[in-house]
């Protein structure tokens, strides 16, 4: 018997479960995007039929950290930039727990931005959600790693002379096995997004803008904006990479210039989660790690048995 | 020369499969009924670059490497760069053979391969070998392997001549390669070490030189292990199933030998793109109520200064080893150290919050492991082992009785299900994770998954139900009853802890020290007594929360005390000074940090210096420091 009964536990899920009581409230500033993401989430997860208790939610530092703060799920508020291995190792301990990770675009992208690369490439089973507001929002208002080209801020006065990263296009090219970008201001899209997310196997990872109207004035409301999976302009098959990539190119280029694309860009269901592949090379156990704690007739070989003959 | 004992030194290039040779080696004379114990001394190279791996053997136990030794086996460095006297790094090919005369002891054996050593090149070698009263042999060893169709078997030839210099039966060696080696190597290596054998006893007068093997016998069975053995085995025997790491001398034979095993023991082992990572994965495992571990030496552990803080906060059980070396930086890679005390102590932002261990010996290091997981999960507290390289990559041998213990898999201070329904929540359900209240400091966890247990877990400062909260009282409740873990860890550790005094309980005079010098500055200590002087010595393996309680009464009981440690700024004395707030003008400091560890006759030559005469020490291999008090 599971030690976790709220794993697979069938039932009616209401999505006021996830909102705490009366504190905490979100503190985010009217009008941001982060509000956004919060609804967003609150109405997908009853769709996959996750509930609070099955669901972790792993976030960085940043105004978007605090996502879990206004959830009410195990959560597990760490770092800045670090919250995609302490998200991998609690998918790898106990893979039936629902694991999202979460965090600015300067935790995602900048400060974590190696874990990114990483998580992508390996294909963990988890769903990570990027608050890009193109700016460091916490901190105040410094230029971040999707800050466009020029744009001034008080540790950038003569304006920045980098040119942004590419979240999507970095994604793709790392190994993320499903790859979409929505908005704050399109709430429909983005809940469907996170679901297919959270239903995709693999590392899913969704750029979410999320409008910063305190210190990113400038930055467009992402309004309008086109979904490119609907639109009839674009005729566009998301499992197909060669294509993913050159959208994703014409999109992030587009940003900068006050064209909102988003959507789904890229999928591909059949390459197999990091956890199928270990367990391939028999280096993950079939049986969650986790459970193992709590079984109390599990045998627990000992070094001796194993080890002392060959020191002998 | 002392008779009994035999230190067998084999001295060649990385590569030239010292490493393995010598184990074998000593292994056959554990079997034989000796106590041996290696030292190790290494280039952080590939191929190539002086390297010789140290076997003492004695009837009696030994603990430390010896003062010099007596048995030179060079080989010589078959992949040597550049083999000019004039060149940077000096004729590496002679190296072997040069480099090693200094320790020598008077009376003592060389064998040396003719067939890559030119011993001519070495300046005086003649006259030295004369003043010493060598007794060398110059053997062909390359062409006598070659002869048999493996040059690269030099070194099993060289163990031939060894065998019969010294009167080891050849029988043992062959039987250890027997249990390690493929048939297909396996013969033409006893054939070449017979050959080896054969040619001394034949053409050499081997009663010449008047080093043998002693005789001893064992009162139980022996292993020979490593104390990164015995590190990994200790967590194994806990129930750790989850390591994260990336690669660094000399943690990575921790890392190594975990990686090897989990899979089969149904674990999981996760090589990770950096440190930060490493720690922050083991602490998402721990998260979810695994035993989990991580570690590296003091680059990458500078790395987890962050993850390590939120382990801290977030009171989440995590096990840290940091295998120490000669820093700062990169330092020397391969060499022992024992300077990142300080470091390990305090690195991350906030007031400290976590145990830190420092086994002393091989048996204590799988003591130490298994105790770093048994405080980290019942406190929730980050806890770290720190050793270096001497402990690391010195072999000795250890009852085998004392690795037989049954494993403990316990999880300490976590709730199951049923037990979670009777503990406070909040209105809407949220577990009271982190209670003021809590027995020793310790409030305990919920896991993930489970029903009625969840909350936030923040490296914000939070209140019971895990949300971040700035309010003052909140902060010292939370505060207080962290530190407070540090004092029930304090009780448990004083009631049976990892201390050693040796010597005369009544000794007039002290020596201190931590971790990996136990054994040398042990028997230090022995021949201190023997030699007319009184002194004991301590040897603590809790750094924190520090024993404070024994050492000051220690220190009490002597007239004064020599600290012994291997770095260059006396960390561990200036730890002792800032814990007791007493007792500083009855420390000074004998330091060494060339990348060689302590022989007990530097403890003994620094100890009468200072503390009998009063005077300065001549060379530069030790250095004295004098206390604040002073
Ligand atoms: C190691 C470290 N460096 C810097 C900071 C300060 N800091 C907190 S949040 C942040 C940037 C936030 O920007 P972003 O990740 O985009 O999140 P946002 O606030 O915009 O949601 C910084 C630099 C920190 N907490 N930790
Ligand atoms: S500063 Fe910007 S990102 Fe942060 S809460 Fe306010 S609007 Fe949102
Ligand atoms: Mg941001």
């Amino acid at each position: 018997m599971s030690a976790f009964s709220a794993i697979g536990e069938e039932r009616e899920i209401d999505r006021d479960e996830y909102t705490p009581d009366i504190e905490p409230q979100p503190t985010w500033c009217p009008g941001c995007g982060d509000f956004g993401v919060l609804k967003a989430l609150k109405g997908a997860l009853p769709e996959v039929g996750r509930t609070p208790e099955e669901t972790l939610l792993v976030t960085g530092i940043g105004c978007s950290g605090k996502l879990n703060s206004y959830l009410d799920s195990y959560g597990f508020h760490t770092i800045h930039g670090r919250s995609l291995p302490v998200a991998r190792a609690a998918k790898l301990a106990n893979p039936g727990v629902e694991v999202i990770a979460a965090g600015g675009d300067g935790d995602g992208y900048g400060i974590g931005g190696n874990h990114f690369m990483h998580t992508a490439r390996e294909n963990h089973d988890m769903t990570y959600v990027v608050f890009n507001n193109e700016i460091f929002g916490l901190t105040k208002g410094q230029t971040s790693p999707t800050s466009p080209k020029g744009h001034k801020s008080k540790t950038q006065p003569h304006g920045s002379a980098k040119t942004p990263i590419r979240p999507l296009s970095l994604s793709l090219t790392s190994g993320a096995s499903f790859v979409a970008r929505t908005a704050a201001v399109n709430p429909n899209q983005a809940q469907r997004i996170l679901k297919e997310a959270m239903e995709h196997d693999g590392f899913a990872h969704i750029d979410f803008l999320t409008q910063c109207p305190t210190w990113n004035k400038d930055a467009k409301q992402y309004v309008p904006y086109t979904d490119i999976n609907e639109s009839e302009d674009y005729d566009f098959d998301p499992t197909n990479r060669a294509d993913a990539q050159e959208l994703m190119r014409e999109t992030e280029d587009k940003l900068y210039e006050g064209e909102v694309l988003t959507g789904v860009y890229y999928r591909d269901d059949d390459r197999p989660s990091y956890q199928q592949e270990k367990q391939n090379l028999g280096e993950m156990p079939d049986e969650p790690l986790a459970e193992r704690y709590f079984d109390g007739d599990y045998e627990w070989e000992r070094s001796y048995d194993r080890f002392i003959d060959k020191h002998k | 020369m002392s008779d009994d004992e035999l230190i067998w030194r084999i001295a060649g290039g990385s590569g030239d499969g010292i490493a393995s040779t010598s184990q074998n080696f000593a292994k056959a004379l554990m079997r034989s009924g000796l106590h041996v114990f290696t030292h190790r001394h290494y280039p952080s190279r590939i191929r190539g670059g002086h390297t010789y791996v140290e076997v003492r053997a004695s009837a009696d136990p030994v603990k430390s490497r010896g003062d010099g030794y007596n048995f030179l086996l060079a080989l010589g460095d078959s992949f040597a760069r550049n083999p000019q006297e004039e060149a940077y790094y000096g004729n590496e090919e002679v190296k072997p053979l040069e480099e090693n005369l200094d320790e020598l002891r008077e009376g003592g054996v060389i064998v040396y391969d003719s067939g890559l050593l030119d011993a001519s090149e070495i300046p005086d070698f003649e006259e030295r070998v004369e003043e010493n009263d060598w007794h060398v042999y110059d053997i062909d060893l390359r062409s006598l392997a070659r002869e048999q169709g493996r040059e690269v078997m030099r070194n099993t030839a060289g163990v031939g001549v060894t065998c019969a210099i010294t009167g080891i039966p050849l029988g043992a060696i062959e039987e250890l390669m027997r249990d390690a080696m493929p048939e297909k190597i396996l013969e033409p290596n006893v054939e070449i070490m017979q050959t080896g054998y054969d040619l001394v006893r034949e053409e050499y007068d081997v009663d010449a030189a008047e080093v043998s093997v002693p005789t001893g016998e064992h009162d139980e069975e022996q292993v020979l292990m490593s104390g990164s053995d015995a590190i990994a085995y200790g967590a194994i025997d806990e129930g750790c199933r989850f390591i994260a790491g990336y690669p660094m001398t000399p943690w990575t034979e921790v890392f190594t030998i975990m990686s090897q095993n989990l899979p089969e023991l149904g674990g999981i082992s996760e090589q990770v793109e950096d440190e930060i990572a490493a720690a922050a994965l083991a602490i998402g495992a721990s998260h979810m109520g695994v035993k989990a571990m991580s570690g590296s030496s003091g680059g990458g552990f500078a790395l987890m200064g962050e993850p390590l803080g939120l382990a801290e906060m977030t009171e989440t059980p995590l096990v840290l080893i940091e295998a120490m070396r000669a820093g700062p930086s990169t330092g020397m890679p391969t060499k022992p150290e024992q300077a990142d005390l300080e470091h390990v102590l305090y690195t991350s932002q906030g007031d400290s919050q976590r145990v830190v261990l420092a086994p002393g010996t091989v048996a204590e290091a799988y003591e130490a492991s298994r105790r770093a997981f048994q405080l980290a999960y019942e406190y929730q507290i980050p806890t770290m082992i720190i050793y270096d390289q001497k402990l690391s990559g010195e072999l000795t041998n250890v009852p085998a009785s004392h690795f037989d213990r049954e494993p403990n898999p316990d999880i300490g201070a976590t709730l199951t299900e049923d037990e979670l329904a009777d503990q406070p929540h909040t209105a809407d359900g949220k577990f009271h994770r982190f209670q003021h209240e809590g027995e020793d400091g310790v409030s305990p966890r919920s896991v993930p998954g489970q029903k009625g247990g969840r909350f936030l877990a923040t490296g914000n400062e939070h209140n019971p139900a895990g949300h971040i909260s700035e309010d003052p009282d909140n902060r010292v409740a939370q505060m207080d009853r962290r530190q407070r873990k540090l004092d029930a860890i304090r009780a448990d550790l004083d009631d049976d802890g990892l201390l050693v005094e040796y010597g005369p309980e009544d000794a007039e005079y002290g020596v201190l020290t931590f971790g990996s010098q136990q054994g040398t500055v042990e028997e230090a200590v022995d021949r201190l007594n023997e030699n007319g002087h009184s002194v004991k010595a301590l040897t603590v393996a809790e750094l924190a929360p520090y024993p404070a309680d024994a050492v000051r009464a220690f220190l009490d009981s002597v007239e004064e005390a020599l600290v012994v440690e291997m770095n260059a700024s006396a960390q561990f004395r200036g730890l002792t000074q800032k814990e007791l707030g007493t007792h500083g003008e009855l420390l000074s400091s004998l330091l060494k940090y060339n990348g060689n560890p302590f022989e007990p006759a530097e403890i003994v030559e620094g100890f009468t210096t200072k503390l009998v005469d009063d005077g300065e020490l001549p060379g530069n291999e030790t250095k004295f420091v004098p206390a604040a008090g002073d």
